[in-house]
């Protein structure tokens, strides 16, 4: 079996790309590398364009190694990825809509992100005056007796965020379901062009606003690889605290909305309280319920006193006291079990294929966690388990958020217990350079690359979040099903609307 | 369940005193309200939520005053699923130009008299994301704002405060 290894080192290699190495293909070894993601020996782990090359993160699924491959088209068109690999399509569109880059081969013509309403067309590329009024999206079709057809979004019932949801149906059972997304589209890229590192850590924080924390953390560790610099262990060791009472914060809510979605409301509310106490315990640390805005390159913004570390204490305290109480409640009851057991099974070699990170992609098999492979500090110093099921229905991925509800509270116990001294907070320098970081969000894996310019500004920064590789699985996840369990699988993938739209 | 449901009604209630109404809330809606609209509201709102582009940062503190320790419903202030059923359109974000159009047809399919409450910073007048050429930018932008409620994310106390002047200045208007 091929190694990436072996392919990185056959390219031209690119200085100052850390901490994974980048190379310059040609167009047959950019091919060769679509053959190996294909057959399933390589993971896509993002897919990204500039105005005149397109970009790959690949990982190796044997060795676990990592790297970034790029293919300059200076005439915007490259060999498509997603013609043979499909969680590569979405992604090809979208370089599409915002460079004008034309994957060769991709069945799929249709625009992704750009739904004919910025008054640009490629906003990021060779941008050009949109022309016309929109055209209308053309849906999949089914076809058979009796079919029906229910489009939903992108206002949603509930207090969520805004996207478009196509369903065909036969009687109750959902035949086939589309997913329009895009709505929420804010030029994030766009926006980071040219902007300082501090502006640009904001605008990161505020990608997906439940993983505020991790896509902080994920950029500031690249701009921090860019520059060959390092955050210091008390900095390091604060961002895991952060992050592990973010996932806790978000699990909670997770496990009590799913519940809500099949009706079982006292869920709900235990799990609303016991999240409601994370955030307090968050802003009595470190001075914001969401934490935003506290990690930055170089650092946190603010140190932890002993007031905050007595808040966080209580509240693992708090969490221990009455979480196997509602483990219980959720294992015993059956009512709420016939809902969650059996419905919206994700296929284990769809989670494969796709690189699926977190809850869903742990819950069909696939294990995969950024801070054990390839691993972070200060998570190679700490102990800890990665759940990973096989069930891949509602039910495991929300046993995945219980398991990994215990592991967060012995990584904060842990942290708490060997926080280092020392600064929280260095200043990098103002140079050249690209970086790459990946940080685990409550989601999976937040995957952050950029490119800073000499005057240490950002010239490119690409953000993936998680949800890439998700939802296109639960399309999958869902046929089958009955339309009314469609909140219910929703809910336990719970993909970013947001962090996906850019 | 039984034995926790039955715990439940021996532990003290985790439920917040009633922050007092904004004041800055209070004077910008002082413009808003009319007499008429106490008596069709009676002391009671419902509202429906719209994310018109946010990070869904407000989402999750919008979703917390539902929790039991602030518990708007007791305050007779409810989230309905249809804009149909809304007195009040309560919008996050800013305005992306793909949801421009979805958030005019939910503020044409509100019926009168409504009001819109803008949340967050983004929501002002389009945040860290103003000058991007896929947001139209403030709330405003789109469909005409009474409240504002700041913050980034704004806490489920600050959201209160702003919900109950809203019901407030409709009480002393009638």
């Amino acid at each position: 079996m091929p190694a990436l290894t072996d392919l990185l080192a056959e390219g031209e290699p690119v200085a100052n790309h850390r901490p994974w190495p980048r190379t310059r293909l040609g167009p047959d070894r950019w091919t060769f590398a679509i053959a190996q993601l294909a057959e399933g020996h390589w993971t896509l782990m993002g897919l990204w364009g500039e105005p005149a090359s397109v970009h790959m993160a690949l990982r190796d699924d044997e060795t676990g190694d990592l790297g970034v491959v790029s293919l300059a088209c200076p005439d915007h068109r490259y060999p498509s990825v997603g013609r043979f690999h499909p969680p590569a399509i979405r992604l090809e569109r979208t370089a599409s809509d915002l460079f004008g880059l034309e994957p060769e081969g991709l069945e799929d013509t249709r625009p992704w992100l750009d739904q004919g309403k910025w008054g640009v067309s490629r906003p990021l590329g060779a941008t050009l005056p949109a022309t016309g009024e929109p055209v209308p999206y053309a849906f999949l079709t089914a076809e058979g007796e009796a079919l029906h057809e229910v489009p939903v979004g992108p206002i949603h019932a509930g207090i969520i965020e805004p996207g478009h949801f196509r369903f065909t149906c036969s009687g109750e059972t959902l035949v086939r379901v589309e997913e329009r997304l895009g709505y929420v589209h804010k030029g994030v890229e766009s926006l980071m062009a040219g902007a300082d590192l501090a502006h640009c850590a904001r605008l990161a924080g505020r990608l997906s606003g439940d993983a505020t924390v991790a896509y902080a953390s994920a950029f500031a560790r690249a701009a921090e690889a860019a520059t060959a610099s390092e955050a210091p262990p008390r900095a390091q060791a604060l961002r895991a605290l952060m992050a592990e009472l973010e996932r806790l914060a978000n699990h909670l809510g997770d496990i009590g909305a799913i519940c809500n979605d099949a009706s079982f409301a006292l869920m709900l509310a235990e799990c609303g309280i016991l999240r409601e106490r994370c955030l307090r315990a968050a802003e009595a640390a470190f001075g914001h319920r969401l934490m935003r805005d506290r990690v930055v390159p170089g650092g946190v913004a603010g140190d932890l006193d002993t007031a905050g570390t007595s808040a966080i204490r209580a509240l693992v305290e708090a969490i221990r006291r009455r979480f196997p109480a509602l483990i219980q409640l959720y294992d015993s009851t059956a009512s709420l079990q016939d809902r969650t057991v059996g419905t919206g099974r994700l296929d284990p070699a769809l989670a494969r294929q796709y690189g699926a990170g977190g809850h869903v992609g742990r819950a069909s098999g696939r294990n995969f966690d950024s801070r054990k492979c390839p691993g972070y500090a200060p998570y190679d110093r700490l102990d800890f388990t990665v759940p990973v099921l096989e069930g891949g229905d509602v039910d495991a991925r929300v046993w995945v958020r219980i398991r990994e509800v215990e592991q967060s509270l012995g990584l904060v116990d842990q942290l708490l217990a060997s926080l280092p001294d020392g600064p929280v907070r260095v200043d990098l320098p103002a140079c050249e350079g690209e970086g790459m970081a990946l940080a685990e969000s409550f989601r999976g894996d937040v995957l952050a690359w950029l490119r800073l310019a000499s005057d240490g500004r950002i010239a490119r920064c690409h953000l993936r979040d998680p949800s890439w590789f998700q939802w296109p699985l639960l399309e999958a996840a869902i046929e089958g099903n009955i339309i009314a369990d469609f909140p219910l699988c929703n809910k336990s993938f719970n993909c970013s609307y947001s962090g996906h739209d850019l | 369940m039984r034995k926790l449901l039955f715990a439940n009604l021996f532990r003290p209630p985790l439920t917040e005193a009633p922050p007092s109404p904004a004041d800055a809330a209070l004077a910008e809606l002082g413009r808003a309200l009319e007499r008429a609209t106490r008596r069709r509201l009676g002391r009671s709102l419902s509202i429906r939520e719209v994310d018109a582009g946010s990070c869904n940062g407000c989402e999750l503190e919008i979703h917390a005053l539902s929790n039991a320790f602030y518990d708007v419903e007791r305050f007779g202030i409810r989230f309905v699923a249809s804009p149909r059923h809304a007195d009040v359109l309560m919008v996050t974000g800013p305005v992306t130009k793909n949801m421009g159009e979805a958030l005019r047809r939910a503020w044409e399919a509100t019926p009168d008299p409504k009001w819109v409450v803008a949340v967050g910073d983004c929501a002002r007048d389009g945040g860290h994301f103003k000058s991007s050429y896929a947001v139209a930018g403030g709330v405003d932008e789109v469909v005409p704002v009474d409240l504002h409620i700041p913050g980034c994310p704004p806490s489920p106390t600050a959201l209160l405060e702003g919900l109950l002047a809203l019901l407030q200045r409709a009480d002393a208007t009638v």
